[in-house]
């Protein structure tokens, strides 16, 4: 009689709650209160039906034969040569055909499929970056090497392009006697200002994190390392390949340029990068 | 009502038959009901946010009631995302409902399988509906992910280049295929569109349709049961359909959905206002998926920078962790029931269930396969363990890098003495009594009892 009761009482339950979560929603926006109500409302009416079957239905114990769900193999021969029927069967050629011309009917069908996106092309191999292309911040403010300090950071874009995700690149000021710049590229960081793709090129987030005392740029995704000071060296994580390295200049205005777009392709790795479409 | 389906579709027969089926009578039985459940209130909460999410990319200035946010450019469907947060009366709830629901759809799915898995419930005539199953997970996933993309903050879109990056790492066609995906190199302004189509059309319509088989395969072959007095290979022991399990699955789902309720009210989830709108050229640190996702992400974590070019072709660094071994983990969860089957030449229908301990080396592989699968996930979290404990994030990957060809096998090799030990002495070796029984004696001494 108890389990009764408290199927009873689960019920009632379900019920106020119910109507509290209609006066609740008119009263006003409460999220903790509608989760709560709508909880007790679902939650009773459950706690309710179980209870009522858990302790108040005798459900005997009931046991159920298996019936062979093989049909024999008689059967399975009966299937099978009404299957083989002569006049499908002895069709040899048309058969043959008809499988043809299913084939490539999906063949013309699937490729319509390939109007969802262009060809790669030579997308993934250049950025917006051009020679004498100015490097701006976010607001579009050029930028001279005064203009940030020692150790200091900044995403920069090409002109006329900020936002643009596969230009995004970031710029460290470094002492220029630190630097070990790699071979051929002893002028590419003028009064230490050294440009590198801000995309990773394991995964191809944005790499966020610049660890000062260690000149080290890391990505907050797989935790890729990159050493600024050695040409974007990858020294931990996932990561393979340097960071693409920006060639930067000044112009005549004192203001940091970028001699050429990158020389190899940004962000993540693809089978072709070393060669080209 | 009864006379008129009868006449027209034999309901007489049928319906009295079906109501009369037999439901084994255990807990771990329910899972994959929970899972079902789960799902029912993800069609119906997903319902309600579909009439609210503008899945349109096109830029708009936000000048909600949300202060932090206001006057910032963003995207339509972001803006829709705040809107039915904020403004929609019981947004926010059904949106916290739905992804619970989704998490603990994929959880239960995973618990659901691994009592398939470790109770030799696949084995013949099983393995069509194991294969429906994964099937089932697999999706299931792929849901998980193109929603929790849809709102279109920097955690989201973090996700999804990270998902462009791995697409295009396959040699060969990676370049193209990312590119019809995506349509174009990322970021994209078509993919929200994409991604909802996906999310709210197809994925739905075939795991509604893989749910139908699954439970219609179940219907047809019964119940497989654990052993008991008067259980065998043939028959199905256990209570009827109606009214007793009727009640319980009624009652169970009723209690899953107020769980799920009190979450989504109570327990904040993916607050996306708080991580701000989508940036290509930004990140938020420590970045976490939804957990489902940990172990492609903890793949990606700890495998080693090996990048190889051979003949000018790139293997990059993420094609490993992110495709392969992927594959080729679905591939062994998929086929296992035949590989089994190749291994024990057990050719033999069965409907009685092992207990874990009855076939100890298919125990030590779950529990290897497991481990593996626990290792990445956390490898996931390392730079918020690294926070957490403060310990150098380089430390964690190397550990968990060691970890994840040790542990697997030691743990199996641990799994497999214990189910021995279950078998000779039926007790857990944790919990077995240890020493000896002693007696008293008629003089009053003490003796050993053996």
């Amino acid at each position: 009689m108890k389990a009764g009761r408290l199927a009873a009482i689960s019920f009632v339950l379900s019920m106020v709650a119910s109507l509290a979560l209609v006066a609740v929603y008119f009263v006003g926006e409460s999220t903790p209160l509608e989760g709560t109500l709508l909880a007790l409302a679902l939650g009773g009416l459950g706690l309710g039906i179980v209870v009522w079957a858990k302790s108040l239905m005798s459900a005997p114990e009931v046991t159920e034969e298996h019936e062979a769900l093989s049909s024999g193999p008689e059967a399975r021969d009966r299937t099978k040569a009404m299957v083989q029927d002569d006049e499908v069967t002895r069709r040899t050629l048309l058969v043959r055909l008809v499988a043809g011309a299913g084939t490539t009917l999906a063949a013309a069908l699937a490729i319509p499929a390939l109007s969802l996106g262009p060809r790669p092309g030579q997308t993934l191999f250049g950025t917006k970056w051009t020679s004498g292309a100015r490097l701006v911040d976010r607001n579009n403010d050029p930028i001279r090497p005064e203009d940030l300090p020692i150790e200091g950071v900044v995403t920069v874009f090409p002109e006329g392009f900020v936002g643009s995700s596969d230009s995004q690149t970031v710029l460290v000021r470094v002492a220029p006697d630190l630097l070990e710049p790699v071979e051929g590229r002893q002028d590419w960081s003028p009064q230490g200002c050294i440009g590198y793709s801000k995309i990773c090129t394991h995964a191809g987030c944005p790499i966020g994190l610049y660890r000062a005392e260690a000149h080290q740029l890391l990505c907050p995704c797989h935790q890729s390392t990159f050493d600024v000071l050695q040409g974007a060296e990858p020294v931990f994580g996932p990561a393979a390949r340097p960071l693409p390295q920006l060639p930067l200049d000044l112009d005549d205005d004192g203001y940091l340029v970028a001699r050429s777009d990158y020389l190899e392709p940004v962000g993540p790795s693809f089978w072709n990068m070393t060669g080209g479409e | 009502m009864l006379k008129w389906l009868d006449e027209r579709l034999g309901a007489g027969h049928w319906a009295r038959k079906g109501l009369k089926k037999v439901f084994p009578d255990h807990w771990a039985f329910l899972l994959g009901e929970v899972a079902l459940f789960c799902f029912v209130v993800l069609v119906a909460t997903g319902v309600y946010l579909t009439l609210f999410f503008r899945p349109d990319a096109t830029p708009v200035i936000y000048d909600g009631p949300y202060r932090a946010l206001r006057g910032q450019e963003m995207s339509a469907a972001y803006e829709s995302v705040l809107r039915l947060s904020f403004e929609v009366r019981a947004g926010l709830l059904m949106r916290q409902i739905h992804h619970w629901a989704a998490l603990i759809f994929v959880a239960s799915i995973v618990v659901h399988a691994m009592r398939v898995f470790f109770t030799g419930a696949f084995r013949k005539p099983r393995e069509i509906n194991w294969l429906v199953g994964v099937s089932l997970l697999i999706f299931a996933i792929g849901m998980g992910f193109t929603g929790y993309s849809l709102p279109d903050d920097l955690l989201s879109g973090t996700g999804l280049r990270i998902a462009y990056s791995v697409m295009l790492s396959i040699p060969f066609i990676g370049p193209y295929i990312t590119f019809l995906v995506f349509g174009g190199e990322f970021p994209t302004e078509g993919i929200i569109s994409r991604l909802f189509v996906m999310h709210v059309m197809l994925l739905p319509a075939l795991v509604i349709g893989l749910i139908t088989v699954h439970l219609g395969i179940l219907w047809r072959q019964k119940h497989a049961q654990f052993r008991g007095p008067g259980r065998t290979e043939g028959n199905v022991v256990g209570k009827a359909f109606w009214p007793s399990q009727v009640f319980k699955s009624t009652g169970l789902m009723l209690l899953v959905a107020a769980v799920l309720a009190a979450l989504g009210g109570l327990v904040q989830i993916n607050g996306v206002w708080a991580y701000g709108p989508f940036d290509p050229t930004a990140v938020s640190g420590p970045a976490q998926p939804d957990w489902y996702v940990g172990w492609l992400e903890g793949g990606l974590r700890l495998f080693p920078a090996w990048e190889w070019t051979l003949f000018g072709v790139t293997i990059p660094s993420a094609f490993v962790p992110g495709v392969v071994i992927p594959g080729l983990v679905f591939t062994i969860l998929a086929l296992w029931p035949f590989i089994e089957q190749r291994i024990t030449k057990d050719y033999e229908v069965h409907n009685l269930l092992d207990r874990p301990r009855d076939v100890p080396w298919r125990t030590a592989v779950g529990t290897a396969g497991f481990l593996y699968m626990g290792l990445l996930t956390i490898a996931g979290g390392n730079d918020v363990l690294a926070l957490t404990f403060n310990i150098p994030v380089e430390g964690i990957t190397w550990f968990l890098r060691v970890a994840l060809l040790v542990v697997p096998v030691v743990g199996g090799m641990i799994a497999y003495r214990v189910c021995k030990e279950l078998q000779v002495g039926g007790d857990h070796p944790l919990r077995r009594r240890r020493g000896t029984v002693l007696r008293r004696t008629t003089s009053g001494g003490f003796e050993e009892v053996h």
